[in-house]
């Protein structure tokens, strides 16, 4: 347990450490930073190199955005194989659609419900 | 006293007044605050794994509790905060991510609900979307060939 928490915050920090080196040194904006990121993390997945990562650090791989890469990419890899071509469409938002339907719906509750600070 | 400081002057002035260097205090913090969230997120991994003996639902509630978490905290402007110092640990965990799409929802809702709340939450998500399922299809689609071509 103990073990497991801390190779999640190694691996987790470390992914932000060497993301945060990218910022400081190009000032990319956060929406390229992060789309940067995620197809990063479809390619890595795509090769096979990330998953081991994800086996590894748990949480550390699979929170940091290239993991929703990842997961995008076994998500099409796993559809093709048990369903066929149709995988290719399907794999990937059958894959995220919890988080992306949670993203969705509670940012639009936030937005009812938040007050804007300006 | 002269008040106008010379560029060499104002270099030597703000150079004393920001730290030695951007990354000595950038580098740190992204790393313990990045490692922390997803060290909580391992913690939510570790409880639902006890509990579902599914490893990928496990794995998609962990998601969907720190997309929670993450859209809270920007309701409350307590993960804007966090961010200041947290740079990258703040936004590349996927806490990060759904903060964007909360942050905008709140900003933008004074420009409609359709318009406003409903689009401008894709802001920084939309892209996201858009290539990293771009990539994948791209990546279905060798797969299947080379499925095809070898098998």
């Amino acid at each position: 347990m103990l073990a497991s928490l801390l190779r999640a915050f190694l691996v987790g920090g470390g992914i932000c450490l060497v993301v945060q080196i990218f910022i400081d040194l190009t000032a990319l904006t956060p929406a390229r930073i992060l789309t940067a990121l995620v197809v990063l993390g479809v390619f890595l997945g795509a090769l096979g190199l990330y998953q081991p990562l994800v086996d590894f650090a748990g949480a550390g791989a699979s929170v940091p955005l290239p993991g929703f890469g990842n997961l995008l990419a076994q998500g099409v890899k796993e559809e093709i194989d048990a369903s066929g071509a149709i995988g290719i469409l399907t794999g990937g938002m059958k894959a995220a659609s919890a988080g992306l339907t949670a993203a969705i719906f509670f940012s639009f509750i936030a937005g009812l419900l938040g007050k804007s600070r300006n | 006293m002269r008040l106008s400081l010379s560029k060499e002057q104002y270099a030597a002035f703000s150079g004393r007044m920001s730290p030695a260097s951007p990354l000595a205090r950038d580098l740190p913090l992204a790393f313990l605050i990045g490692g922390s969230i997803t060290a909580v997120g391992q913690c939510f991994l570790e409880l639902y794994s006890s509990l579902i003996s599914d490893e990928k639902t496990a794995a998609a509630l962990t998601s969907v509790t720190l997309i929670f978490l993450g859209i809270l905290f920007s309701a409350l402007n307590l993960y804007p905060r966090l961010a200041k110092y947290g740079g990258a640990g703040t936004l590349v965990p996927i806490t990060g991510f759904s903060n964007s799409m909360a942050s905008a929802a709140i900003e933008f809702k004074s420009e409609g609900l359709v318009t406003g709340l409903g689009a401008k939450m894709f802001v920084i998500a939309g892209p996201v979307i858009v290539y990293g399922v771009s990539a994948s299809v791209l990546y279905g689609v060798i797969y299947y060939l080379i499925g095809r071509i070898g098998g």
